[in-house]
């Protein structure tokens, strides 16, 4: 009976999910050029060789290092803080989480497109600003430098996640009980150290929930690259995914592109196997 | 206790959560205010900030000039889509887990929450190489399957832990006096998983109006919805800004909307489950 009501379920994503991913795995081990299906032929591990010796592979791979380390910190400490000041008391307070948490709903393109306009060196707002300010003296190319445009995206994505984990965070924090606030506050621990020991082991557990599903979801996000820079400019915006992406789709290379996206995928597979395991143990609890 | 004076408060909550909600909120109004100004005073003068320079110009431009409302169209059709099929299997997936220990529950629910967490572009090339073959490459179909790769997991994990909060006893109780288990999922479990089925289906929506990496991949030239549709606004020898804001705007608007009016029961529901598992 289980497995009758399970059925639907598991064929669909057996042929929407599962089947694919061994066509993934099967296609990389193949020269496939797509435009040429004629040309194609097994070359065993050679895609997997070939990107070893590949410089826009590291480039790539070192970009997704500071991609993740940076934005996941930054997301989740700007969540932290507004989900402190959310946790207070005011007269407001439902129409601030309500309008705080906007930048999650908008459709990501809208958001890549957004942030290009804002930082368009010519007419951009941003440039606009800090000329103002008199922070920088002339407009700065923030997407067409180099050495600037991968940060650039990266405060692009911290806007853009940072309200997921003050609403996380926000439900961890209604969590703690406030009997053990007033314990402390009448043994006379400050306000930091109440929130050293009581609020951070407190929200421990959804911090770290939080966070692995969050460097999973940044790992693989790439649209928001892909529509901001196109991973340019040269290849100082390409991540992991996207150097998959854009390989398979601008050169039709198949065969290379998912030989990038695979060993991608075990890349994160270390990531995910520690979240899995965490979550399965919770469900069995 | 003393309590703090109201402008201590001011000063050390609602100013900094002012800072945050502007922070969190400027971009969109920056663009909002991009959509309403007109091309020819956007390149002139830049955005305008009051009124006055204020017009729909941009907006009556989107829906005579482009085919944009088709494209809200196709969108709507590949989000229903995904939330019928999604949810359709889903229910019946997630009641068997809850209900049920069976050999290979854990293994099945660890399944669902892999796939989760496969890369898009991972599928995204043998898919498209696979509905190329089948021939549903570009149709509302095809696209709908794409989304359901991300729906279905979702849904299943979802509705499994509002399933599972239905106490046991209400369908057994339905059982002993004559319904079959799948009258008892029809007519008890269902209407009292309703809110829950109802906040996973607009998930599903808002997720799959806002797709972009299938949709451009899979669909573009017959089937093109807003999010790919938004980025050929951008002009052929200029960027028109104004433009493309005002398609920004509408493509975002029934996506954010839904969100506001279920965020409260939507947050709720996703963080009882990442709180809890």
């Amino acid at each position: 009976m289980p497995y009758m009501l399970l059925a639907p379920a598991v064929l669909v994503t057996v042929f929407i999910v599962f089947m694919p991913m061994v066509q993934a795995v099967v296609t990389s081990f193949y020269d496939l050029i797509l435009w040429k299906p004629n040309a194609s032929r097994f070359v065993g591990f050679g895609n997997y060789v070939k990107l070893f010796a590949d410089p826009v592979f590291w480039t790539a791979l070192w970009n997704t290092a500071i991609w993740i380390g940076l934005t996941v910190p930054l997301q989740m400490g700007l969540g932290l803080l507004t989900a402190l000041l959310l946790n207070r008391e005011f007269p407001w307070r439902g129409l601030a989480r309500a309008l705080i948490i906007i930048p999650w709903a908008l459709p990501s393109v809208v958001i890549a497109l957004m942030w290009r306009w804002i930082y368009d060196p010519n007419t951009g707002v941003l440039n606009d600003i800090l000329i103002y300010l008199s922070i920088v003296q002339s407009a700065v190319p923030w997407l067409a430098d180099p050495n600037l445009a991968l940060y650039a995206v990266i405060a692009t994505l911290t806007w853009q996640g940072f309200p997921f984990f003050a609403v996380m965070i926000l439900a961890g924090l209604q969590g703690i009980p406030k009997s053990q606030y007033e314990a402390a506050s009448i043994d006379g621990a400050s306000s930091w150290r109440q929130f050293v020991h009581i609020t951070l082991p407190g929200i421990a557990p959804v911090l770290a929930t939080a966070g692995l599903l969050r460097v999973i979801w940044v790992a693989n996000s790439m649209d928001v690259i892909f529509v901001m820079t196109g991973g340019g400019p040269g290849y100082a915006t390409h991540t992991l995914p996207l150097y998959a992406f854009v390989r398979a789709r601008q050169n039709l290379d198949f065969g290379y592109g998912t030989a990038i996206a695979v060993t991608f995928t075990i890349l994160l597979g270390a990531i995910v196997a520690v979240y899995l395991a965490r979550t399965m143990r919770e469900v069995e609890r | 206790m003393n309590k703090p004076s109201t402008a201590r408060r001011i000063l050390t909550t609602d100013l900094p959560v002012l800072i945050i909600v502007l922070f969190a909120m400027a971009p969109f109004a920056w663009m909002v205010l991009t959509s309403l100004t007109p091309t020819a005073a956007l390149n002139a003068t830049g955005v305008s900030v009051s009124p006055a320079g204020w017009s729909l110009d941009n907006y009556v431009r989107l829906l005579e000039q482009t085919s944009f409302l088709g494209n809200m169209m196709d969108s709507l059709i590949i989000a229903g889509g995904t939330v019928i099929l999604g949810l359709a299997v889903a229910v019946t997936a997630a009641y068997a887990f809850s209900r049920f220990r069976f050999a290979g529950r854990k293994l099945l629910m660890l399944q669902f929450l892999l796939i989760n967490m496969f890369p898009v572009v991972l599928l995204i090339l043998p898919l498209f190489v696979l509905m190329k073959n089948v021939g549903i490459l570009d149709t509302h179909f095809g696209l709908i399957l794409a989304n359901a790769t991300v729906a279905i997991p979702f849904a299943v994990w979802m509705l499994t832990s509002y399933v599972g909060a239905i106490p046991k006893s209400l369908d057994e109780a339905a059982m002993i006096d004559g319904c079959s288990r799948l009258t008892a999922l029809r007519r008890v479990v269902l209407p009292l998983t309703m809110p829950g089925i109802i906040s996973t289906g607009i998930y599903i929506f808002i997720t799959a109006w806002n797709e972009y990496l299938y949709a451009l991949t899979l669909g573009g030239r017959n089937v093109r919805p807003v999010t790919v549709a938004i980025q050929t606004l951008i002009g052929e020898y200029q960027i028109e800004w104004g433009l493309l804001a005002a398609g920004a705007v509408v493509g975002a608007m029934p996506a954010t909307i839904l969100f506001l009016l279920v965020q409260r029961r939507l947050i709720g529901g996703l963080t009882q489950g990442a709180v809890k598992g």
